[in-house]
């Protein structure tokens, strides 16, 4: 298969016992189904599916931004937009925290990035013992559809550095489709923001980097 | 024999018109509207998200919650809004409809939630909501094993008719009206059979193969719907 074709549950991807099933496809008998709708995708034999839409579901290593909920006697409960909360452990904040005031550290109602490092029974447990993670206390934080980041990010990250590169922002993607923009001038962080809703609004578009060096191109001017 | 009259003209196994069209509503995590000709039904899900109220919470696997509904102007006469007998009903049916194909196993504490609402009926409402709601479900990237197709079986007299619509609800003649809607999963399972009337054992047998007769064309149309709002998306 060379092209990504769309796949509904129980679609017969292959046949035959020369693949391996991966996520979202399940293997009965010697064919390759797939249990949820996406686009599949097959690399070095090892077949896939990836979803087109849905919730965010919380993956090992991902990097999410989320909101303090509640702070408990050994960390944070953190609202990553998912149905569970995550949990910040005091272990996983690389400073000394005084057990007694978590909230110098982390108050309620702040946002924060952090690294999810495990999902257990229990739920998702982040940590922020990590470089760029950590309070955003300074920028603006926008919201856009979970399962459009992977668009945002570009292979390899391209279409983030060029947006990074064009708008002079540190930009924080978060997985769950939180993004935080932090420039030195508020008209630079708004220019971000119409770059990535650009981005996510025309996420269909191939070639996408490309489009968008063009519409750089075009909006600075308008912007200076 | 002569040739059996439908009311409305159509071939005994000839289903009405069938719509599809995936991604209805923007704020729903999957969304699907169906319709068998002029009976139509709305399907939006949300989840899988925290289940509330907490007592309700099952730590073992995730919950399939439906509600069906019918809008008040969806019929001639006004009905009353809001829950009725017949309508909860029908929700716990849509749910064990659909129960066999959602793998929510893994969703522990936390509820996929189904809304189903009939905008026009004409018969055959429940089976337009339970084919909306497998079309919306996929949309929403819940686990399946693959989709589900109802369709409503009639008998009038003493002739199976596929795709029922009101006026053979209220088939006068003969042994009168048998009504049974039946929902097959993608391996040719039945997940749902309902009967409401008589009917012999053998043309029971005869109803269930005019059932996987009209699957095929139901899946169809729910396969090209996903794939189409999928085409975009890509």
């Amino acid at each position: 298969m060379t092209d990504r074709t769309i796949v509904i549950p129980g679609e017969v991807i292959f046949k035959g016992d020369d693949y391996l099933p991966g996520e979202g496809t399940e293997k009965h008998g010697d064919e390759i189904v797939a249990i949820r709708y996406g686009l599949a995708e097959e690399t070095k034999k090892l077949v896939k599916v990836i979803p087109l839409s849905g919730v965010y579901l919380p993956r090992r290593g991902n990097v999410v931004i989320g909101k303090v909920e509640m702070i408990t006697a050994n960390g944070w409960v953190i609202n990553i937009n998912t149905a569970e909360n995550a949990f910040l452990s005091i272990m996983e904040v690389p400073r000394y925290v005084n057990k007694d005031d978590l909230r110098e550290v982390l108050d309620i109602g702040e946002m924060v990035a952090a690294k999810i490092y495990s999902i257990g029974g229990r739920g998702v447990d982040l940590t922020i013992a990590m470089k760029e993670l950590g309070r955003l206390d300074q920028g603006i934080i926008i919201n856009i559809n979970p399962n459009k980041v992977p668009r945002v990010i570009g292979k390899e990250g391209s279409m983030i550095s060029l947006i990074k590169d064009e708008t002079k922002c540190r930009i924080t993607v978060g997985q769950n489709g939180l993004i935080w923009i932090n420039g030195n001038k508020v008209e630079d962080e708004l220019f971000a923001k119409k770059a990535i809703v650009h981005v996510a609004e025309n996420s269909t578009i191939s070639g996408l980097t490309d489009e968008m060096k063009e519409w750089f191109e075009k909006n600075k001017e308008i912007k200076n | 024999m002569t040739e059996f009259k439908r009311p409305d003209g159509r071939k005994v196994n000839e289903l009405r018109k069938i719509t599809a069209k995936v991604g209805v509503i923007p704020n729903a995590d999957g969304s699907a509207i169906f319709g068998f000709g002029d009976t139509i039904a709305i399907a939006a899900v949300y989840g899988p998200k925290k289940m509330h109220p907490q007592h309700s919470q099952n730590p073992e696997k995730g919950t399939l919650r439906c509600t069906y509904n019918m809008m008040s102007f969806s019929v001639t006469e006004r009905i009353r809004p809001g829950p009725s007998r017949r309508s909860q009903e029908i929700s716990k049916i849509t749910e064990w409809a659909l129960q066999p194909i959602v793998m929510i196993d893994e969703f522990a504490g936390q509820v996929v939630d189904v809304h189903i609402n009939v905008l026009q009926a004409n018969a055959s409402t429940r089976c337009a909501g339970i084919n909306a709601a497998a079309m919306a479900l996929a949309q929403a990237g819940i686990p399946m094993k693959n989709l589900v197709s109802s369709v409503s079986i009639g008998k009038l007299d003493k002739q199976l008719v596929t795709d029922l619509i009101k006026a053979e609800e209220d088939w006068e003649e003969g042994e009168g009206p048998t009504d049974i809607p039946i929902t097959l999963t993608g391996d040719g399972k039945i997940s749902h059979i309902q009967l409401d009337g008589q009917i012999s054992f053998k043309q029971l047998r005869e109803a269930v193969t005019l059932a996987e007769g009209a699957y095929k064309e139901i899946h169809a149309a729910q396969e090209k719907a996903l794939k189409e709002v999928g085409e975009m998306e890509k």
